[in-house]
């Protein structure tokens, strides 16, 4: 088999350079590859939409506005003061 | 105490360190805890961030807002976490284990997908489901199976959108592993995602 025939069937690689390509940078050879495998593989084309999307949906739920739920309890609050406090009046 | 007034109402840029608590206790818990995912750890870390920072006060020059301030001495805490961590998996026998474990998906030789990994469409492909809170709880649990360096690297990755070269820097990690990592993470959580949504 050469190279190019070795990626067509390479999903391992195919899902590799999707990664690399989304957040990273691949290089025009690895592209090439890419496309290539891509067009003769409905599974790793289905990959690759749920791969954008889930990045994308991890940054959305990252980036979300604080939740008012997550909150420290007051009585941890209340030893972090004295902490504080006792360092400050040291 | 001459400053008390001042800053009390926030009118100088001056630090107010007995108002950290009141100010930015929950600001740095979250923080904390929407990147590390262990509260105790992040209570921990919360705490010995106001000790830095009041260790550090001196060097406080108001350039920033007391804030960013802090949140910049809790980063560097939890960077030194996920360093930890990456370096206990760098250390292991055969670093590899990310690498192999990818043949959990892929056939050995022809590396193409096992039938029982293959992706299929349920859903996701060109639209998000955050607006439905079951698909984000499902998503959070997903999240939370993944070992803990690959969480830490998707964080500083999708969350601060750090280039990989800072990341591999802070985690001491190599580039190659840096991506053997993240490929890694995709195929689970992926995997996870299908399993339980459809």
């Amino acid at each position: 088999m050469d190279e190019l025939t070795k990626i067509a069937y390479n999903c391992k690689k195919a899902t590799y350079l999707i990664e690399k390509q989304d957040i990273g940078e691949i290089t025009l050879r690895e592209k090439l590859e890419l496309k290539i495998h891509l067009a003769g593989c409905r599974v790793c084309r289905v990959f690759q939409q749920q791969s954008a999307t889930i990045n994308r949906m991890i940054r959305n739920m990252l980036h979300r506005p604080v939740d008012e739920n997550i909150k420290l309890d007051d009585k941890f609050k209340n030893e972090l003061q004295h902490l504080i406090d006792e360092q400050l009046d040291k | 105490m001459q400053s008390q007034n001042s800053t009390n109402i926030g009118l100088d840029n001056s630090a107010a360190p007995r108002l950290w608590v009141t100010r930015h206790a929950d600001y740095l818990y979250k923080y904390a805890l929407t990147r590390i995912n262990d509260q105790e750890l992040a209570r921990d870390l919360v705490q010995e961030t106001f000790l830095a920072g009041l260790e550090r006060l001196q060097k406080f020059e108001g350039k920033s807002t007391e804030r960013t301030w802090l949140t910049a001495i809790l980063k560097n805490k939890i960077i030194d976490v996920y360093r930890k961590k990456a370096s206990a998996f760098v250390n292991e026998p055969g670093m590899t284990s990310a690498e192999q474990e990818t043949d959990d998906f892929f056939e050995p030789d022809a590396h193409n997908w096992k039938p029982n990994h293959r992706p299929a469409e349920f859903g996701i492909e060109q639209t998000d489901l955050l607006e439905s809170k079951e698909f984000e709880l499902i998503l959070q649990k997903c999240l939370r199976k993944l070992p803990s360096l690959w969480l830490s690297v998707f964080t500083m990755k999708h969350l601060d959108d750090e280039p990989t070269d800072i990341i591999c820097n802070d985690l001491r990690i190599s580039p190659s592993n840096f991506w053997v990592i993240i490929h890694r993470a995709k195929l689970s959580l992926r995997e996870c995602l299908q399993k339980n949504w459809i």
